[in-house]
């Protein structure tokens, strides 16, 4: 399998405060790949690496066999970031005709993806009002409908799920994985443990570090354990040592 | 083609904020209509209280617009000058003038000053005058036979011409063009600061990162969608503040909006580049007194001239320094566009490199 998302030796330091460490990471073409760990672990950090939006301080990013940063990578990335980054002041379908126009696409494709993204994400009927008057969870799901507009083959969706209720966050799920059957790369960050069992791919994240990578299934047959949160408690005690299962 | 959807959607903002839009464009000219009835007011007639004075004197200085008051003996005029709210106390014992002033604004305790001096001078000159005939009559009779010519002795007349200005200018006049370059800057700087600053605080700045777009689109985008609302905003304060308020224009109206317009792009860029500074509104308000006010001081407000060498050169890194110079000349000294084009050209140019920095300030956010 080609891989679509490559990391050799990424780190990343805040002045003296070390946030990632010698990170490797491998994410084929067509798959969930699941980045876990608590809040503070560095994945936001991780990903805006991924994108380009910052720099890594050490080590090499790959996308798409194309080196970052790269301008011209960004057309083929949808990054959903974890703080909804929306304009308040303008409606649903104005955010996103506008994020639409930053990208590559004609008028008539602009038009159905926004529909598209928007039915997605079951915010049709409240396109017209300003965004200042979503709640929470709207936010989330334009947020995620602003990420699909472009129709890119890979996602980075930062804790795309925080905020949003359960009906919907199984529909947001249902909708990753006919993405993902339709041959789209997601990568998603995530602090909850059941969400984890749902990805191909599992990097267990803390203190800027992968403690333990592999699929769901073979993190738990090789701790001999049967839930993940219990997985990411046993890696994290003995970090030092080479976790690498799979 | 994305300048074009950030044009727009920083046009569809602006819209909508009522609020600020009022305040660009309303602001500017209440100010300049405070300042325009504040500074051109006329000074009111002073109060001069006088002890034996004589009449000649009275008249002169009542024709001067000074309001008399007669008082025949004055015990103490430090005390009655504020018991009676008087501006000054003139006091001639023999040869001795006493002239006491209250100097509670020292402009115009200068101007009465001056009044009263021109007064004594000219009832002298004409009692000279008149002795000088009495004398020469005086000798004529005691000398008969002798024809005396004199010519007969005059106050010469004394006119006072202009190069600038007239004698009915007031500080206004001189003071507006700085002004109303200044608004335009200071609200330009204010607004367009602000706006790109909410764009960093709510992180759609960094989200917008993750697409596609270039720095300098960012940068041009928001000069242009910005810029459109600062042409406006410029017309308005032009034709308020030379139509409406009748502020001296000497020169032509299309230069004026030429240079404002230039400071409106400088101001414009300097806002969009400090902002990158700044991580709160607060803190955008605090470049206030440290990157606008002093500009105004070196805007022409104070004489250049008497400025120490240092000073000029700080002078001649502030764009208000060319607008100001600028404005003057064409408002009030009705120079053309041939002896303000240096100053243009200098507010072009920082422009330019304004616009590299604002480029180069994003590399912040990401590095291509
Ligand atoms: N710009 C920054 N400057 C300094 N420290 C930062 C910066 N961004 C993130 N950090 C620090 O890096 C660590 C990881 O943060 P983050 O990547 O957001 O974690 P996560 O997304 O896993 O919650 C945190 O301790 C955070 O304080
Ligand atoms: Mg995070």
């Amino acid at each position: 399998m080609t891989s679509t998302i490559v990391l050799e030796q990424v780190s990343k330091s805040f002045g003296k405060k070390t946030v990632l460490n010698n990170i490797n990471i491998n994410v084929d073409a067509g798959q969930i790949f699941g980045l876990i760990g608590p809040s503070g672990s560095g994945k936001t950090t991780l990903v805006k690496i991924i994108v380009g939006m910052d720099h890594p301080s050490a080590g090499q990013v790959q996308v798409l066999h194309t080196q970052v940063p790269n301008l011209g990578l960004l057309q083929s990335i949808g990054y959903m970031a974890q703080a909804d980054a929306l304009y308040n002041d303008l409606t649903g379908k104005e955010n996103l005709a506008f994020f639409a126009s930053l990208y590559k696409l004609n008028k008539e494709s602009q038009k159905k993806r926004i529909a598209y993204a928007a039915d997605l994400v079951e915010l049709t009927p409240h396109l017209t009002k300003k965004v200042q008057n979503y709640s929470g969870g709207m936010k989330r799901r334009l947020s995620l409908a602003i990420a699909l507009i472009h129709d890119p083959p890979i996602l980075i969706l930062d804790e795309p799920t925080v905020g949003i209720d359960p009906e919907l966050r199984k529909s947001i799920w249902e909708e990753i994985n006919r993405l993902k059957n339709n041959g789209k790369t997601i990568l998603i960050t995530t602090h909850v443990m059941d969400e984890a069992e749902k990805c191909d791919q599992l990097a267990m994240v803390r203190d800027g570090e992968i403690i333990s990578n592999g699929s769901p299934k073979d993190l738990k047959n090789h701790y001999n354990i049967n839930s993940l949160e219990e997985v990411f408690l046993k890696a994290g005690g003995k970090k030092h040592e080479n976790n690498r299962i799979s | 083609m994305r300048t074009i959807a950030l044009v727009k959607r920083v046009c569809i903002q602006m819209v909508r904020d009522k609020r600020t839009l009022a305040l660009m464009m309303v602001a500017p000219l209440v100010i300049l209509t405070l300042l325009h009835f504040l500074l051109s007011s006329d000074t009111t007639t002073p109060k001069l209280g006088v002890n034996g004075v004589e009449e000649s004197l009275i008249n002169e200085l009542k024709e001067k617009e000074i309001e008399i008051i007669q008082y025949d003996q004055l015990k103490n005029p430090d005390q009655l000058i504020k018991d009676e709210n008087l501006d000054a106390i003139l006091q001639l014992e023999g040869d001795q003038i006493d002239l006491t002033i209250t100097n509670d604004d020292p402009s115009k305790a200068k101007v009465l000053q001056t009044k009263v001096l021109q007064a004594i001078s000219t009832v002298n000159a004409s009692e000279q005058a008149t002795n000088l005939a009495n004398l020469v009559e005086d000798i004529g009779r005691q000398l008969p036979n002798t024809p005396i010519y004199l010519p007969q002795a005059k106050v010469p007349e004394f006119n006072t011409s202009y190069i600038y200005g007239s004698s009915d200018t007031t500080f206004f006049d001189q003071l507006s063009p700085i002004l109303v370059g200044f608004f335009v800057f200071f609200f330009v700087f204010l607004i367009s600061g602000i706006g790109l600053l909410r764009e960093r605080t709510t992180g759609t700045l960094d989200r917008l990162m993750a697409t596609p777009i270039q720095r300098r689109d960012i940068v041009f985008g928001y000069l242009i969608g910005y810029g459109f609302f600062a042409i406006i905003q410029t017309i308005i304060v032009v034709f308020y503040a030379t139509k409406i308020l009748d502020i001296m224009l000497v020169g032509s109206l299309w230069n004026v909006i030429l240079i404002n317009l230039s400071l409106a792009l400088v101001a414009l860029l300097l806002g969009i580049l400090l902002s990158a500074f700044a991580n709160s509104e607060f803190q955008m308000m605090q470049f206030i007194p440290i990157a606008i006010i002093p500009q105004v001081f070196f805007a022409g407000i104070l004489p250049f001239e008497g400025m120490p060498e240092w000073m000029q050169l700080v002078a001649k890194c502030m764009p208000m320094y060319y607008g100001g110079n600028a404005l003057v000349d064409v408002m009030y000294k009705g120079l053309g566009l041939s002896d303000i084009k240096n100053e243009l050209f200098v507010l072009l140019g920082f422009a330019l490199v304004f616009i590299v920095l604002n480029i180069l300030a994003l590399k912040k956010y990401r590095k291509i």
